[in-house]
């Protein structure tokens, strides 16, 4: 039997209202009385903080960053969706709805996206009001563009730095929140083990990066807002610092862990460019709107163009192909992100990909630089062409961008109910660190969003229901359970700065996203999950018996915090093979080779894999138990998607 | 493997680094070679591989502050050859890359120097002066709901480009690093501009910008005597014209204060 996902009945366009109603609520006066955690302050966590501390409940914040503003959410470029329809082109809250399950292949709860897109136009009022300096059009009004996966233009930006501009939005809500002091912020305070007593999360134990002390936290709830783990893979456009650690050891506590398996690659990202390389950068999605991407037509032009016996400017247009518009003619270049990577990917094994190693397409500029010239172009997205510069030493104004696939997103996280509680009473997840709306795969501009309904305008209320249940009485750190989990992390680091072995935690890192995206990655197939399994239990053996680090745990050591979070990277990475390896069908960014159309696209399984896969941890070295929550489509027909 | 420069020659390297064990001990230059960097690295990229020899050979690798690695997030913060983010202009030092240095450089690399930014450890610094400023006022005051919709303020173009200009500030501390008195005129000019420019910001103008420069004031940061090396180290390029705003906000507030506490 599975847990149950709370969705309320009634109609789907009357079920969040309804649900808001007959949720219990705390009364003012008692909600000064419950205290909360929030771990991470990215835009989830921050407009959680913010908004509960608004609320009146005391709030005690936590971000291994030296400040809240510096949280991953800040690196977004492209923008965030809205169902405003200001631009008048056929857009509601339906049709967002319709786009996002759609994108997502149909492994999304339909209740949850539609709540996402009925609250995402009270997103855009809440950052405008906080000063939040969106893009405008001559009229003063609020102005929009498009994003891949969709028809019309309903993607809010402030040039290529959307996410700055929101996350600072929401680091200055909780900023008034600690200046009130409703809400303690913890900065260089890493989570390193959730607590559970008597069958509720009750706290957490910290480390402080600066001094290494160990600490105990006590709430009435905990809120984990904690972003993805993209960085499995080593490689990956988000920023160093992203990990697992907080999810996967909630999940060891007992949180079930949903569909690891479904990644997003992003298309346009900078290739590769060295095995020193330390993260990948993405080309923001919004340059696909104006951008075309091509590969030479034949082998031979991409040989002598890899060898430097052309160059780009060389190849005349009849030479060119310009793969998407070609396969794909209703939505040329802005196919969703999951089609436009495998045909990169696809172009490339075929041997057409450009750049000296083969691993690359091009994304031109020149048809709009010569429509409407380089200064309305620099306007657009100027901060990326140059930054594009910066790291490659090559202009974009002059020839096209070299872009490749690179992770970018984790669709899968903590499994959560319709109040975004996980399988831990008191225990909530919310943003990339849950697995809510966005199925196997996650559309353009739709993260941010979800980020900030999860943390204004969803928690807010539904945690609320939770601790109305909860009587009132102060929290403390006496329980045994928080000398059991303060003993377990301190075990834990002595044991790793006393192995003593020969390689770095970066080295198996690597290692690491090495065989993730070798097997587990655009394209997985049974035989090398099988192998890429085997491979990570090898690595797991070789991580406790060879890792080398030096200094104390009373210090900032950044490599000992980096050796935790690639140990809990390996045992997660195992938890995406096997998911991978269970789900016998293609959906969205997962890609099993042995499912797919005759024209090479994924090949959904709805009568056998239309559920979410939701894993529970069943002790050290045993496999994990797959839980089923089945989908039910009852608003959206279930069709082979097409993008043509 | 793919480089857009595959002819880019490896350079070898000597690097004098600032150690300093923790913010009460006293800190030292120590010199160390790097060997084989291959000019299409990033900087950071180029200490990594530094922080990894140093491990395999039992020393303490160098602690320094990073994340994004994109220019964005605003972490990283060094004082490369006696500028701030080093030699390149527009730059933070996680998008410097090592072509823009030569094989056989002798490279400095010191932490951001200001009492108001303690030094945590090696080049890793306190900036959490700068959020206890935001905390003073760096805000609208706007609680979660009940916001009017979005189209309802409409913003001039040109003055919501302005704001985002002024906004885009990553809080590295080049700023006060660059200046000679640590003054950190430019990042609070920043946040008072992009609010004072919008609608949104006017009601509480007034405050804010007292009780931000008090802040200021308070964490220990020097006085501005308009020079402008903030600005030409600013890796985002926050104009100089923002400090003319916050003296223009600060004089009108003082001389109309409603500040009644
Ligand atoms: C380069 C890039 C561009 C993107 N562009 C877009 C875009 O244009 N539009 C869009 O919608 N989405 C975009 N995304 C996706 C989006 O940015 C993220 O999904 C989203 O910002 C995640 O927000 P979050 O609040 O869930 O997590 P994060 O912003 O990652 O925040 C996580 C927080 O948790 C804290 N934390 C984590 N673990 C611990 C721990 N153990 N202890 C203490 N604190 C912890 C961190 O310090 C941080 O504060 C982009 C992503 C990338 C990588
Ligand atoms: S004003 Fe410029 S230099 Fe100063 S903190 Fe902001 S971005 Fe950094
Ligand atoms: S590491 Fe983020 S700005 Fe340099």
């Amino acid at each position: 039997m599975f847990q149950d996902s709370k969705i309320p009945e009634g109609p789907l366009a009357e079920k969040w209202e309804k649900h808001k109603f007959n949720v219990k609520l705390v009364n003012p006066a008692n909600k000064r009385k419950y205290d909360i955690i929030v771990v991470g302050t990215g835009l989830a966590g921050g407009a959680a903080a913010a908004s509960l501390a608004e609320l009146g409940y005391n709030v005690k914040a936590f971000t291994y960053h030296d400040s809240p503003r510096r949280a991953h959410s800040i690196a977004a470029q492209g923008g965030i969706n809205a169902a405003k329809n200001y631009q008048n082109d056929g857009d509601s809250i339906f049709r967002l709805f319709y786009d996002t399950i759609k994108g997502g292949d149909y492994r999304a709860r339909e209740a949850n996206v539609y709540r996402l897109a009925q609250v995402s136009v009270n997103i855009i009022d809440q950052c405008v009001a906080q000063g939040v300096p969106f893009a405008r059009e001559y009229g003063g009004l609020l102005a929009n563009r498009s994003f891949g996966g969709a028809q019309v233009s309903r993607t809010f930006y402030a040039r290529g730095q959307t996410g700055q501009q929101l996350l600072l939005g929401a680091y200055s809500a909780l900023s008034r929140q600690i200046a009130y002091g409703k809400v303690k912020m913890y900065t260089r305070s890493e989570m390193l083990d959730l607590v559970v007593a008597d069958g509720q999360a009750r706290g957490i134990i910290t480390r402080n990066l600066i001094t290494g002390e160990i600490e105990r936290h006590a709430a009435h709830a905990v809120v984990l807002a904690t972003g993805g783990y993209g960085n499995v893979f080593y490689l990956s456009t988000n920023a160093k610092y992203c990990n697992a650690t907080a999810a996967w050891r909630a999940h060891k506590k007992g949180a079930y862990f949903a569909n690891p398996c479904f990644t997003q690659i992003h298309p346009t990202c900078i290739p590769v460019s060295g095995d020193y390389q330390s993260k990948l950068t993405l080309m923001s999605e919004s340059l696909r709107n104006d951008g075309r991407v091509w590969v030479p037509k034949t082998v031979e032009t991409a040989e002598r163009l890899r060898k430097g016996e052309i160059t780009v400017n060389d190849i005349s247009e009849e030479d060119r192909d310009y793969f998407l518009e070609r396969k794909y003619p209703a939505f040329g270049n802005l196919v969703p992100r999951d089609v436009a990577s495998r045909n990169a990917k696809q172009m490339c094994d075929e041997g057409r990909g450009v750049g000296s190693s083969g691993l690359a397409v091009y994304l031109d500029f020149a048809d709009i630089i010569k429509r409407t010239g380089a200064d309305s172009v620099s306007q657009k997205y100027g901060n990326l062409f140059a930054m594009y510069e910066k790291i490659t030493g090559e202009d974009p104004y002059k020839q096209p961008m070299r872009i490749y696939p690179a992770v970018h997103y984790t669709m899968g996280g903590l499994w959560v109910d319709y109040n975004l509680q996980t399988t831990i009473p008191a225990l909530y997840a919310t943003g990339e660190c849950n697995f809510s709306d966005h199925g196997a795969n996650r559309l353009g501009a739709s993260a941010l969003m979800q980020g900030l309904a999860d943390g204004y305008f969803v928690i807010p209320y539904t945690i609320g229901d939770q601790l109305a249940q909860t009587p009132p009485t102060p929290v403390s750190t006496n329980h045994l359970a928080f000398e059991e989990a303060e003993a377990g992390v301190r075990e834990r680091i002595n044991k790793l700065l006393s192995i003593n072995g020969t390689r770095s935690p970066g080295e198996f890192h690597k290692a690491l996203g090495h065989i993730m995206w070798e097997y587990c990655g655009m394209a997985r197939n049974a035989e090398g999950l099988r192998h890429a399994k085997q491979e990570i239990q090898k690595l797991r053996r070789e991580f406790w018996s060879d890792l080398k680090l030096t200094g104390t745990d009373q210090e900032l050591n950044q490599m000992l915090e980096s050796a935790g979070r690639v140990a809990d990277f390996i045992e997660l990475g195992e938890l995406m093979v096997d998911d991978a390896l269970h789900r016998n069908e293609s959906c969205g960014g997962h890609f099993r080779e042995e499912y797919q159309t005759p024209e090479g696209e994924a090949l959904r399984d709805d009568e056998n894999f239309a559920y979410v896969a939701a894993w529970q941890y069943n002790g050290e070295n045993k496999p994990e138990i797959l839980n089923k929550e089945e989908l039910s489509f009852e608003n959206v027909k279930l069709t082979q998607r097409s993008y043509k | 493997m793919a480089g857009s420069n595959p002819n880019a020659k490896p350079m070898n390297l000597t690097l004098r680094v600032w150690r300093q064990k923790n913010r009460t001990t006293a800190g030292k230059i120590v010199d160390y070679q790097v060997r084989d960097i291959s000019p299409e690295m990033s900087f950071l990229e180029m200490l990594d591989v530094l922080n990894e020899d140093l491990l395999r050979k039992g020393e303490e690798p160098v602690a320094f502050d990073h994340d994004c690695r994109e220019g964005i997030c605003g972490s990283c913060n060094l004082f490369i050859n006696g500028r701030a983010h080093g030699p390149e202009a527009g730059t933070t030092t996680c998008q410097l890359h090592m072509r823009k240095f030569s094989d056989g450089d002798t490279i400095t690399i010191e932490p951001w120097r200001s009492t108001a930014f303690p030094i945590n450890k090696d080049l890793s610094v306190d900036r959490s002066a700068f959020d206890r400023i935001i905390q003073a006022g760096g805000y609208v005051s706007v609680n979660t709901g009940g916001a009017p919709d979005g189209n309802e303020i409409p913003i001039p173009k040109e003055i919501a480009d302005r704001a985002f200009e002024a906004a885009t500030c990553i809080a590295c501390g080049a700023c006060v690093a660059s200046c000679k008195n640590s003054s950190a005129m430019l990042f609070v000019s920043a946040k008072v501009s992009q609010l004072a420019l919008l609608p949104q910001g006017h009601v509480e103008r007034k405050t804010r910008v007292e009780n931000m420069v008090a802040q200021m004031d308070k964490e220990g940061f020097g006085a501005c005597s308009n020079i402008g090396s903030c600005a030409a180290e600013c890796p985002v390029g926050i104009s100089l014209e923002n400090i003319a705003i916050l003296n223009r906000e600060f004089l009108s507030a003082k001389a109309t204060s409603n500040n009644l506490a």
